[in-house]
C-alpha cells in the first residue's frame, strides 16, 4: 500500500503538492510525544499526530517515516510547511481524529 | 610494531546547539545522521546515533542557558558522543534517568518535548554512558557505541541496564 492509495481512499488532503507519493506505507504509528516517536516509531510508517509545529519534520526525517498526517483538521505553519517541502516529507491534514483515522488506516493494511 | 600509539579519533565533529532555537531543534541530529549514513556505517549504528543526537540535542535547546555543543568523535573501534554545556545542570541525576520524570517546561511539554525519556534513551541506546553536572554551572553527556564485537561475538556493553 503506498501514499497514493491511501489518498484516494480516505480523502486525506496533502499539503505541500509535488512530493513523491509512490512510497510504500508499512506500518502507521500514533503519538504525539516526540521523544516516544524518536524511540519507537517504524522506519517507513506513517505518522498520525496533532503536533505542528516545525520539529515534527526533523522528527520524521530522523526516523525515515513515509509522512505524517495531522489529525482534526489541524494545519501547519508556514515554518512547518517550508521545512516539510524541504525535506520532501509529505504532510497531510484529515478532519479526522487520531483514532477514527489510525482505524482506517489498520482497516487498509490488514487487507492488504 | 613497538610504538604505543595512543589511539587518536579518525574524525571529529562539533555542533554548537542554541538555546531555546525550538524552530531549528533536531537539525543538527539529521546532520550527524546523514554523515554516518554517507560513511556506511550500518543502518542499526545510524539509528542508535540519531536516537542518541536527536535526545542529546533536545536537551541542549531546552536546558543550555548560555548554549550548548554536541561533539562526536569517529573512532575505527567505536564512536563517542558528548553533550556539553553551561546551564542549570542536574540536581538529582538518578532522578533524571528515570523515564518519565522531566524538568521541561510547560510550553515545551505541549509541544510534545519533555516526555521525560531523553536522557534514559541516549543511555538505553548507548553502550557505554556517562554523566557528570554540577548544579547552576554545567553538565557533560557522554554517550559510547563500539563499532566492533567482543571476542565471543557479543556486544561490548559496559552498561548492561536495564532494557
Amino acid at each position: 500500500m503506498n501514499l497514493k492509495e491511501l489518498v484516494e481512499n480516505l480523502g486525506i488532503k496533502l499539503l505541500n503538492p509535488g512530493v513523491n507519493l509512490e512510497r510504500d506505507i508499512s506500518d502507521a504509528y500514533v503519538c504525539d510525544l516526540l521523544s516516544n516517536v524518536i524511540a519507537n516509531a517504524p522506519e517507513g510508517s506513517i505518522w498520525i499526530t496533532v503536533q505542528r509545529h516545525s520539529n515534527i519534520i526533523a522528527v520524521a526525517v530522523l526516523k525515515s517515516l513515509a509522512g505524517i498526517i495531522l489529525t482534526q483538521g489541524i494545519v501547519p505553519g508556514k515554518e512547518t510547511l517550508d521545512k516539510a517541502i524541504e525535506e520532501k516529507i509529505p504532510i497531510f491534514s484529515t478532519p479526522d481524529n487520531s483514532f477514527r483515522i489510525a482505524g482506517k488506516i489498520y482497516q487498509m493494511l490488514l487487507n492488504k | 610494531m613497538g610504538m604505543n600509539k595512543k589511539k587518536v579519533p579518525r574524525l571529529i565533529w562539533k555542533f554548537p546547539i542554541s538555546f531555546r532555537d525550538i524552530e531549528k531543534a533536531g537539525e543538527v541530529a539529521n546532520k550527524i545522521k546523514k554523515r554516518f549514513q554517507n560513511l556506511g556505517m550500518k543502518p542499526e549504528i545510524v539509528r542508535r546515533v540519531s536516537i542518541i543526537c536527536f535526545e542529546g540535542e533536545m536537551n541542549l535547546v531546552l536546558f543550555a542557558e548560555k548554549g550548548g555543543l554536541i561533539r562526536v568523535e569517529v573512532f575505527p573501534d567505536r564512536i563517542d558522543i558528548f553533550f556539553e554545556d553551561e546551564g542549570p545542570g542536574i540536581k538529582d541525576i538518578n532522578l533524571a534517568l528515570t523515564p518519565g520524570y522531566s524538568t521541561a517546561p510547560e510550553w515545551a511539554v505541549e509541544m510534545g518535548f519533555g516526555a521525560g525519556m531523553g536522557l534514559y534513551n541516549i543511555k538505553k541506546n548507548s553502550d557505554f554512558f556517562e554523566i557528570f553536572s554540577e548544579v547552576d554551572k554545567k553538565t557533560m553527556v557522554h554517550s559510547r557505541i563500539f563499532l566492533t564485537k567482543c571476542k565471543d561475538g557479543s556486544p561490548r556493553r559496559s552498561n548492561l541496564n536495564e532494557s
